[in-house]
C-alpha cells in the first residue's frame, strides 16, 4: 500500500519539478511561455481547403437538399401564420389537457395569450414551425439509429462516440459547416436543430429497448410472436415510456437549437428578436421576448413530459368510438368553430395592434432607475470579483496584486510568506498522510501565484496527462496529452486557457454553492421544495434568455458571462448534491448514529464522503453545463475559444471556427472522462456499485 | 389429490442427454448434435477446465401426459436453463428434445412459432407481464399474436380469467395488482391458448408464504380440471412435495436423482439429496404402502388399512398392535404388514428399495 503511494507521490514531485523548471526557464526560452507562431500546424487552412473543395464539387447536392427542405418549412410556417391565433391556442390547450390535465391547459392558454398580447405571435409561430418540422425528423432519425444500435453491437460502437461528439461540440460550431454547405436560410436552423436533438432520442431508444425485462421478451416468444411482432408489439410498447422521454428531450434540444440558430439571422423568429434587442441593449424588449421563449419551452416541455409519464398511456379496452377519440373530436370541432367565429370577430383572428400591451418602456425606466441608484454597489461587486477572484486566477497573484488593485505592492516579504505558507501546508498534509491533498495544494499554490495564463504550456499539458494517468490510466493520459497538444499545435492555446479560466471559476463557484444548497435541501424539505421549481425552470430555459438579466445590470463583459454561466451550471450541482445525500443507504446512517456521531461528524465524515461519487457526477454535469453556457456567453464578450467560434461564425471562416470548436469539445471531453473516471474509481473503493 | 405415475404411460415430452454450455466456443466439446457421451463426468470437468460455464450436463428425463414433473435444485443448478431448453428459448448445445415423439430441435422457426402458439404455455418467476397492457389484453396477447379477432380473444380470455379468479380486474394494469394477482394473470395468459405442455419456472417464489400456499392450491385445482403435462420448477422442497408426481433434483447442471418424492426421502442417492429431504416431516409423506413388508404369515386377524393411508394417521394403531396392520392395495389384495418395526426401518433410510418399488 505505502509502496504504491510513494510511487504516486514521486511522480507528482517530478511534475512539480518540471513545472518549476519551465517557470524558471521561460524567461530565456520564449517557446515555453508562448507556442511559436512558426510551429503552428495550419489545420484551419486545411479544413478551409477541404470545405472549399466539397462546396465546389458537391455543393449542388447540399443546395438541393436545402431546396427540398425549404418546402415543408415554408408550408408549416404559412399554415401556422394563416391560422387564427384562437384556433392554434385552442388546439394547444386540448393537447396540453390530454397530456396532463386542465392545469397545464390553463398554463398553455395563458402563455399563448401572453405571446398574442405582447405582440410576438408572428415570431413565435415562426419558431414553432421550425420546431414542428425538426422534431419529427429527429424522432425518426433518432429512433432508427437507436434501433440499429440496439440490434448491432458494432453499430452501437460507431454511434455512441458520434453522439458524444454531437453533444459536446459547441452549439455555434455546429452551425458553421451547415451554413457553408446548405447556404443561408432557415434550413440551417432546421438541420442544426435535427443534428442537435436526435442524440437524446437515440440514447433513450437504446436504453428503453435494453431495459425490457428478459422475461417479458420470453413471454412474448412463448406466445409465439414472430420477430416483427416481438419488436413492434412487445419491445417497443413496453419501452414506450423511455422512448417518449427521448421525445421530450429531443423536443427541448430542438427548441434550444432553433433559438441559437437564429443568430444566423433572416428567420424573423423569436430568438432573432431577443438577440437584436440584447444587441441594442433594450432591457424591457429583450426580457419580454425572452419570456416568450421561456414560456414556449415550459409549455412544450410539460406537454411532452406529460405524454411520457401519463398513467393511462396505453388506453385500451371496451370503449366506443366517441369515447376513444373524444379529445380529437373536441379539437377538430373546436378548431372549426373558432375558425368560423374568427372570420366574424376579427380580434380572434388577428390581435389588433392597438390592443397590444407594451410594458417595455416602464421596465426600461425602472431598470435605469435601479442602475443609477445602485451604481456604487453594482460597481463594487464587479470590482471586487474582478480584482480578487478573476484577475488572480487569470494572471496570478504575481501580477494581480498591485497598489491599484489590492492596495499594496507585492514585496519580497509577501512572496516569502506566501511560499512558506504553501510549503508549510504541504508539509503538514503530507505528514498527516494525505499526500494527495498536499500535492493539490502545492500545484494550486503555484498556479494561483503565476496565474493560468502565466503557466508554461508544457507544464500544464504534463499536469493534465499525469492527472489522467492517476485517475483513469494510460489511455486517459494519452488522450489528454493528445487533445491538449492538438490545441497547442493549432495555435489556440492562449484562448483555450482563457476559456478554461472563465469556465473553471464558474464551475468551482457553482459546484461549491450548488452542493451547499443541495446538502441543505437534502436536510430540509422546505428548502427542497423551494429550490426544485427554480432548477426546473433554469434547466428548461433556452440559454439565451439567461443572459438577459445579467447583461442588463452588469453590462457586457467577462463578469456578466461568469454570472450567466453560474446561473446555469449551478443546477446540476444542486440536484446531484441533494440526490447524493438523500440516496445514501439507511443502514450506514443508522450505524453512524449508533456509534454516536454528532451532526457535523455525520455530515463531514459519513454523508459527504459516501455521497462524493454522486456529487462528482454532479460536478461532471456542472462542467458540461458550464461549457454549454460559455459558448453562448461569447455573445456578451468573452475572450476564449468560444469567441473564436463565434467570430468564425459571423465571418464565415469555417476552418478557424471549427478548430476552436474542436478545441472546446476536447476540453469538454477531457473534463468529462476525468470526472467520470474519478467517480467510478471512488465508487469502487467505497464498494458501491457504479450507477 | 395426486395421480400415480403408473397409469400414465404415454410420454409427452422427453429430453435426452441435453447439454448446455456457455462460453467462447461451446460446440468444441461435442462431435455430434446428440449429447450421448461415454463418460459425462469426464466431459463435464473438461468443459469446466476450459473456462466454459456448464449450465446443463447430460440431462435426461420424461414427462408423461397429465403428470406434474418437478425440477428442484439450488440456485444456479441449471433449472431455468433446462426448462428454457425444453421450450427452445435457449438452444441446447447438444442433445435431443422430443415433443410427442418429434424432435423439437429440428423444427424450423415457423414450426416452432406454431408449436408455441398452440402447444406450449409458460409461467415466469417475475411474471413477465406486458407493462403496457391491462389484464385482459395481457391474457389475450398470445391470441392477438395469432391474429384472432378481438371479440373471440376477449371471450376466451374471460374464460381463463374466471378459471384463475380474476373477475373484475380486467381493466387494471399489472402495476396496479398485487404479486399474487399478477401471477394469476401470468397463469391465465399461459393457459389462454389451451396448451398441452405447461412450463412453470418458480412461479410462486416471488410471493410470500401465505399467498404461495393459496396459489399452490389454486394450481392443483386448475390442474385437476385441465390435466396438462407440466414441468414445474421450484427450489422449495415443501412445494415440490405438495404438487409433484415425480421430481428431479439437479446439481451443477446435472440431474442427481429422479423419482417420486417419497423415493427421494426414503432412499436419497447421496448427501446432497439428503440435505434437501432431511427436514421433511416424514409422517406427512410416508404412506402405509411405503412401510409395508411382504409377509407369508396370516394377516386375517390384523386390522386392515388402505395402502395410501398416511402413516401419520396410523401411529396410534401401530402403537397398540404389536403385530402391525395389514396393508390393502386398491385391488383388494394384501400388500404386506406395516408395523412399528417396519416404520423404524423405513425411517432409518435403510429401507429396502423393494419395499418402495412394490
Ligand atoms: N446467458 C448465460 N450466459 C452465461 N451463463 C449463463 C447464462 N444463463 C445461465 N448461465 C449460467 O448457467 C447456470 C445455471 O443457470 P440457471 O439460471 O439455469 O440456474 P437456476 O437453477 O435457474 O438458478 P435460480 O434458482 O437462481 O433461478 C448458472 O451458473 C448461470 O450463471
Ligand atoms: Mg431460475
Amino acid at each position: 500500500m505505502t509502496g504504491t503511494f510513494d510511487r504516486h507521490f514521486f511522480h507528482w514531485i517530478g511534475v512539480v519539478g518540471v513545472t518549476v523548471l519551465c517557470l524558471w526557464l521561460q524567461g530565456d526560452w520564449k517557446w515555453l511561455s508562448e507556442y511559436p507562431g512558426d510551429w503552428v500546424v495550419p489545420v484551419s487552412d486545411w479544413l478551409n481547403a477541404i470545405m472549399d473543395w466539397i462546396v465546389k464539387y458537391s455543393g449542388w447536392f447540399f443546395l438541393g437538399v436545402s431546396w427540398v427542405l425549404e418546402w415543408p418549412i415554408d408550408a408549416v410556417r404559412v399554415v401556422l401564420n394563416a391560422l387564427p391565433w384562437s384556433v392554434t391556442t385552442f388546439v394547444v390547450c386540448v393537447v396540453a389537457y390530454a397530456a396532463s390535465g386542465w392545469k397545464l391547459s390553463l398554463f398553455a392558454f395563458l402563455s399563448m395569450l401572453y405571446m398574442v398580447v405582447i405582440g410576438y405571435w408572428f415570431e413565435s409561430m415562426n419558431t414553432l414551425s421550425l420546431v414542428a418540422i425538426s422534431v419529427p425528423m429527429a424522432i425518426v432519425i433518432g429512433f432508427s439509429f437507436g434501433v440499429w444500435g440496439f440490434f448491432s453491437k458494432r453499430a452501437e460502437r460507431v454511434i455512441m462516440p458520434m453522439l458524444d461528439l454531437f453533444q459536446t461540440v459547441p452549439t455555434f460550431a455546429y452551425l458553421l459547416p451547415i451554413l457553408m454547405l446548405f447556404g443561408f436560410g432557415t434550413v440551417v436552423g432546421l438541420i442544426a436543430s435535427v443534428m442537435y436533438s436526435f442524440p437524446p432520442m437515440v440514447r433513450n431508444t437504446i436504453v428503453g429497448l435494453r431495459g425490457v425485462s428478459p422475461e417479458v421478451i420470453e413471454s412474448g416468444l412463448m406466445s409465439g410472436a414472430t420477430q416483427r411482432q416481438l419488436f413492434w408489439q412487445v419491445r417497443v410498447p413496453s419501452s414506450m415510456r423511455q422512448i417518449l422521454l427521448g421525445v421530450n428531450q429531443a423536443t427541448m434540444a430542438s427548441l434550444s437549437m432553433v433559438i441559437i440558430a437564429s443568430i444566423i439571422g433572416g428567420t424573423e423568429d423569436i430568438g432573432w428578436e431577443v438577440l437584436t434587442q440584447i444587441r441594442k441593449a433594450q432591457f424591457g424588449e429583450s426580457l419580454l421576448a425572452g419570456l416568450v421563449i421561456a414560456l414556449m419551452a415550459m409549455v412544450i416541455d410539460r406537454i411532452t413530459a406529460g405524454l411520457a409519464t401519463r398513467s393511462d398511456n396505453y388506453e385500451t379496452g371496451e370503449k366506443t368510438f366517441i369515447q376513444r377519440y373524444r379529445l380529437w373530436i373536441i379539437a377538430a370541432i373546436g378548431s372549426i368553430v373558432f375558425g368560423l367565429i374568427a372570420q366574424i370577430a376579427a380580434p380572434l383572428n388577428d390581435w389588433p395592434r392597438a390592443w397590444e400591451i407594451d410594458p417595455s418602456d416602464a421596465m426600461n425606466s425602472s431598470l435605469t432607475y435601479l442602475i443609477v441608484n445602485f451604481r456604487p454597489q453594482i460597481e463594487a461587486i464587479k470590482t471586487f470579483a474582478f480584482f480578487f477572484v478573476m484577475l488572480p486566477a487569470k494572471i496570478g497573484l504575481q501580477q494581480a496584486v498591485s497598489p491599484f488593485t489590492w492596495g499594496f505592492a507585492l514585496t519580497t516579504t509577501h512572496k516569502i510568506i506566501y511560499a512558506a505558507a504553501i510549503l508549510g501546508m504541504v508539509t503538514f498534509l503530507s505528514l498527516r498522510g494525505s499526500q494527495k491533498a498536499g500535492i493539490s495544494v502545492l500545484i494550486s499554490g503555484i498556479v494561483i501565484y503565476f496565474g493560468l495564463a502565466g503557466m508554461p504550456w508544457p507544464a500544464l499539458v504534463l499536469i493534465g496527462a499525469v492527472a489522467g494517468l492517476k485517475i483513469g490510466g494510460p489511455m486517459l493520459a494519452a488522450g489528454t496529452a493528445a487533445g491538449l497538444m492538438f490545441i497547442v499545435m493549432t495555435g489556440t492555446w492562449s484562448e483555450a486557457i482563457l476559456s478554461i479560466y472563465l469556465c473553471g471559476i464558474a464551475v468551482v463557484l457553482s459546484f461549491v454553492a450548488g452542493s451547499a444548497i443541495g446538502i441543505w435541501a437534502a436536510h430540509n424539505e422546505t428548502v427542497s421544495r423551494v429550490v426544485r421549481p427554480f432548477n426546473d425552470t433554469l434547466q428548461t430555459m433556452p440559454l439565451f434568455v439567461l443572459l438577459i438579466p445579467f447583461v442588463m445590470i452588469f453590462k457586457i463583459g467577462e463578469f456578466t458571462a461568469l454570472l450567466a454561466i453560474i446561473a446555469y451550471a449551478i443546477v446540476p450541482a444542486i440536484r446531484y448534491g441533494e440526490h447524493g445525500l438523500r440516496s445514501l443507504p439507511d443502514t450506514v446512517i443508522e450505524a453512524a448514529t449508533m456509534i454516536g456521531a454528532t451532526r457535523s461528524q455525520m455530515l463531514w465524515q459519513v454523508k459527504i464522503p459516501l455521497a462524493l461519487p454522486v456529487m462528482m457526477l454532479g460536478l461532471n454535469q456542472t462542467i458540461m453545463y458550464g461549457i454549454a453556457m460559455l459558448v453562448i456567453a461569447a455573445l456578451v464578450g468573452t475572450n476564449g475559444l468560444e469567441q473564436i467560434v463565434y467570430i468564425g461564425l459571423s465571418d464565415g471562416d469555417f476552418g478557424v471556427g471549427i478548430v476552436a470548436g474542436i478545441g472546446m469539445a476536447i476540453i469538454a471531453i477531457i473534463a468529462d472522462r476525468m470526472t467520470n473516471a474519478w467517480s467510478r474509481k471512488r465508487q469502487q473503493e467505497l464498494g458501491l456499485s457504479p450507477s | 389429490m395426486k395421480t400415480s405415475t403408473g397409469d400414465l404411460n404415454t410420454v409427452k415430452l422427453s429430453c435426452r442427454n441435453v447439454w448446455k454450455v456457455y462460453g467462447q466456443q461451446p460446440d468444441q466439446f461435442f462431435n455430434s448434435a446428440e449429447g450421448k457421451v461415454e463418460n459425462a463426468a469426464a466431459l463435464s470437468s473438461r468443459i469446466l477446465n476450459n473456462d466454459h460455464i456448464l449450465a446443463n450436463a447430460d440431462v435426461s428425463f420424461d414427462v408423461h401426459v397429465g403428470e406434474i414433473f418437478v425440477i428442484m435444485g439450488l440456485s444456479g443448478s441449471g433449472k431455468s436453463t433446462i426448462v428454457r431448453c425444453l421450450s427452445r428459448l435457449v438452444e441446447p448445445t447438444a442433445g435431443e428434445i422430443l415433443l410427442d415423439g418429434e424432435d423439437l430441435l429440428k423444427k424450423t422457426d415457423a414450426e416452432l412459432i406454431d408449436i408455441r402458439r398452440h402447444k406450449m404455455g409458460m409461467v415466469f418467476q417475475s411474471f413477465g407481464l406486458m407493462p403496457h397492457l391491462n389484464v385482459i389484453d395481457n391474457i389475450a396477447f398470445p391470441l392477438k399474436i395469432q391474429g384472432i379477432a378481438e371479440a373471440d380473444r376477449y371471450a376466451q380470455a374471460s374464460r381463463v380469467i374466471e378459471l384463475v379468479g380474476l373477475q373484475g380486474r380486467e381493466n387494471n394494469y399489472p402495476r396496479e395488482l398485487s404479486g399474487g394477482q399478477q401471477q394469476r394473470v401470468g397463469i391465465a395468459r399461459s393457459l389462454a391458448v389451451e396448451p398441452d405442455v405447461w412450463f412453470l419456472d418458480e412461479p410462486f417464489s416471488a410471493l410470500d408464504p401465505l399467498i404461495r400456499k393459496q396459489m399452490q392450491d389454486e394450481f392443483l385445482r386448475i390442474q385437476s380440471k385441465l390435466h396438462k403435462s407440466i414441468v414445474f420448477i421450484t427450489h422449495d422442497f415443501q412445494e415440490a412435495l405438495r404438487i409433484a408426481d415425480r421430481m428431479a433434483i439437479m446439481r451443477d447442471g446435472a440431474i442427481v436423482q429422479i423419482g417420486r418424492p417419497v423415493d427421494l426421502i426414503l432412499s436419497p442417492a447421496d448427501d446432497y439429496i439428503r440435505e434437501f429431504t432431511q427436514d421433511v416431516p416424514w409422517e406427512s409423506i410416508l404412506r402405509a404402502a411405503d412401510i409395508a413388508k411382504p409377509t407369508r404369515k396370516k394377516t386375517a386377524n390384523l386390522p386392515v388399512v388402505n395402502e395410501d393411508a398416511l402413516v401419520e394417521t396410523l401411529l396410534s394403531q401401530l402403537a397398540s398392535s404389536a403385530d402391525g396392520v395389514a396393508v390393502k392395495a386398491a385391488d383388494g389384495s394384501i400388500l404386506g404388514v406395516a408395523s412399528a418395526q417396519s416404520l423404524a426401518a423405513a425411517l432409518a433410510s435403510g429401507v429396502s428399495s423393494t419395499a418402495v418399488d412394490e
